[in-house]
């Protein structure tokens, strides 16, 4: 490091983001909560400005700084597009629902910024201890965030359930980190790639470690068997808040676990493969049963959301390039359909406030036909139905599965997506042939139905033309990874 | 027959004051007398970082642990009342228990330390405990590896508690309605034409005051 010039150009979007997020915190205190508007559109606009910056200034490129505790590649840029987009929209979505429920306050926008800033340094982690401070600094953006509605029981829980699970997973996490900086003497990446690589395999308190890693990062992602804490969460917090659980936070984690394993222990593949092969198919399969008997749509889609993990698991799984390019496509494909399905569940509003059970989408093609529209489009894309976005999604996935020799995880996945298709198809059924429960008030805002709509035109079989260049990118994207 | 320098004297000192202690703050009846002896396990320790010369660590223990962490202990013991006597009640109860899992850790301990075979690629990783270059001192070394060669982390974690003091006033602070705040700029722009009024008062019939402003 010494007689070294810093370089800090390729973390200028971070640094842009960290700053512009304090200053905006400054004019929030300063406002008072009648700021919310103009915090959250500058916010937004913080947002696409910094991505804008990543994409014209950072490129690319392969670079490692701040003491090769930071890296910019391809790879970093694919994902952080994708949590920008999620951050972004999560702020977009959300002015609506939280003055109607008095929690407008400027600080939901700036939490937000500094999450944003946690998922973009786990993306760029190049280093054990920075992937740790970058998911703490999200992780604890997100406990405020579901407890931001303090006067409901459900959010409170819903925060401390997560603060505390999450704590929990932070000391597993740190263990398993102890054990591998114990035993290989380096927390680099870079340098564990290339020690454990050596004569005589890694030594078994690595291995341990890496089991320890692997369930911290697990629960992040919630993975199954550390699932437990997401129907409840998803299901206590407010929804905008939801739908940025599930959107950006998943992407970043995932992209996460993919640097880690495929950067730092390339040469433990046959340890780490088992345990993401066990906790894919368990994902699979526990998203798939478990939601068949949900009543609540933001419970279906925790569960949901737990089975596409699972499916993107198994291009991590293949552990080849081309498996990494169709866990990128995955998730960005899951990025679009999760904030339409989200956006949606915002306009379902009635006298009473917000409604959340399946049975209140009764009859919806009848009373608001376009909205109907979309969230089958949603729901047979998240089911994989051929012709929509989501399919294609599976279908990278399987392929990759298949040329890397796990055949039978991908039959396992098919399976399950087979009987995941029910619960999608069982939503389309009450919307179109039920009985209708009553119109949906309007005045979920614009900027609800906009997100709506561009969702489900990228989710519809226009993603024909789409799909080439996304694969072009993830191609790009994965080809960044050092394997 | 060993020899014992004077190191070795003074490091067998502090190591056995700082494990006397330590087993006395949990031993001791009176819960403000076991501050007092983790203060004494707090200064041992301190000499054991001075023997290993690292003269900067030695001062800041003593600084933070004993001058804040001890001293806000010893508030919160005398002014809770909590009765320790009764939270001590079940340890008898509860000794072999504890005592077994005390002895797994042990043995789990043992099996690490036996397990613990470095590849020759991995043990040159290992970084050197202290500085060896002796030109730099203590604090320089510590502010080199914080502030140059972690200097992202640092930061990182101030941002981390920057998060966590917005969540602990979105979470907590209230506006309560009706609180009389000291106003100090108005109470200093205050004029004495504002501060009273000079009512002639007829006989017989009372006043009606002006209403006036806070």
């Amino acid at each position: 490091m010494n007689g070294e010039t810093l370089t800090i150009l390729p973390a200028l979007p971070e640094l842009i983001l960290a700053v512009g997020a304090m200053a905006l915190l400054m004019l929030g205190v300063f406002r008072g909560d009648k700021s919310y508007r103009q915090v959250a559109n500058l916010s937004i606009l913080l947002l696409v400005f910094c991505a804008v910056v990543m994409i014209n200034q950072v490129g690319g490129e392969r670079e490692v700084i701040f003491g090769d505790m930071f890296v910019t590649d391809a790879f970093a840029v694919f994902a952080k597009t994708l949590v920008y987009i999620g951050s972004a929209v999560a702020i977009l979505i959300a002015g609506k629902f939280l003055s109607e429920h008095n929690i407008a306050k400027f600080e939901y926008p700036i939490l937000i910024l500094f999450a944003t800033l946690g998922m973009l340094i786990m993306i760029s982690a190049n280093n054990l201890m920075s992937l740790y401070v970058g998911l703490e600094l999200q992780s604890l953006s997100l406990y405020v965030l579901a407890a931001m509605n303090r006067d409901r029981l459900r959010s409170t829980e819903a925060g401390l359930k997560y603060f505390v699970l999450g704590a929990l997973s932070s000391g597993m996490l740190l263990y398993g980190i102890s054990l591998i900086y114990g035993f290989s003497g380096s927390t680099d990446f870079d340098v564990l790639a290339t020690s454990l690589r050596g004569e005589g395999g890694a030594p078994i308190g690595v291995v341990i470690g890496l089991v320890f890693l692997l369930a911290g990062l697990a629960f992040k992602v919630s993975a199954v068997p550390f699932h437990m804490w997401t129907p409840d969460v998803y299901e206590g917090s407010p929804t905008p808040v939801t739908a940025f659980f599930a959107a950006a936070p998943k992407v970043a984690a995932m992209a996460l676990l993919v640097r880690a394993m495929i950067n730092g222990f390339p040469a433990l593949i046959a340890e780490w493969q088992q345990v993401i092969v066990f906790i894919s198919i368990a994902s699979m399969l526990v998203g798939s049963f478990v939601a068949l008997v949900q009543t609540n749509i933001k419970r279906l889609m925790a569960y949901s959301s737990i089975g596409h993990i699972g499916y993107a698991l198994v291009g991590l799984a293949a552990g080849t390039q081309d498996g990494i390019e169709a866990l990128l496509v995955y998730l960005a494909i899951y990025l679009t359909m999760t904030l339409g399905a989200f956006a949606a569940i915002l306009s379902m509003r009635r006298n009473d406030g917000m409604v959340e059970d399946i049975d209140d989408l009764a009859g919806l093609s009848t009373t608001n036909l376009p909205m109907a529209v979309a969230i089958a489009i949603f729901m047979f894309s998240l089911a994989g139905i051929p012709l929509l976005a989501g399919f294609f999604g599976k279908w990278f996935i399987f392929l990759a599965a298949v040329e890397a020799g796990l055949v039978p995880l991908a039959i396992i996945g098919f399976l399950a997506s087979v009987v995941a298709c029910y619960y999608y198809l069982r939503i389309v059924k009450v919307m179109f042939f039920d009985e209708s429960a009553g119109a949906f008030e309007g005045g979920h805002g614009q900027a609800v139905s906009a997100v709506v709509g561009v969702a489900a035109v990228l989710n519809s079989p226009v993603s024909f033309l789409l799909i080439w260049p996304l694969v072009g990118a993830a191609a790009w994207a994965a080809g960044s990874l050092l394997f | 027959m060993m020899e014992l320098s004077l190191i070795d004297m003074v490091f067998y000192l502090f190591s056995a004051v700082t494990v006397a202690s330590g087993m006395l703050v949990i031993s001791a009846r009176n819960p403000v007398h076991s501050v007092l002896w983790l203060i004494l396990a707090f200064f041992s320790a301190a000499g054991l970082f001075v023997l290993m010369g690292a003269e900067f660590l030695a001062m800041l223990l003593v600084v933070v642990y004993v001058g804040a962490v001890a001293v806000l202990f010893l508030f919160v013991v005398m002014m809770l009342d909590i009765n320790f006597t009764e939270l001590r009640q079940g340890m008898l109860q509860h000794l072999p228990l504890g005592g077994l899992v005390g002895f797994i850790l042990l043995g789990e301990l043992v099996a690490l330390a036996v397990a613990w075979n470095f590849g020759a690629d991995v043990a040159k990783n290992a970084a050197s405990p202290a500085p060896i270059d002796t030109a730099t001192t203590n604090t320089e070394a510590l502010g080199q590896l914080l502030y140059t060669d972690y200097i992202f982390i640092f930061q990182t974690a101030g941002l981390i508690l920057l998060v966590a003091m917005i969540g602990a006033i979105v979470l907590t602070l209230r506006d309560r309605p009706g609180v009389r705040r000291q106003n100090i700029s108005v109470q200093v722009q205050r004029k004495p034409g504002e501060a009273y009024d000079l009512v002639d008062v007829d006989t017989g019939k009372g006043v009606s005051l002006p209403g006036k402003k806070g």
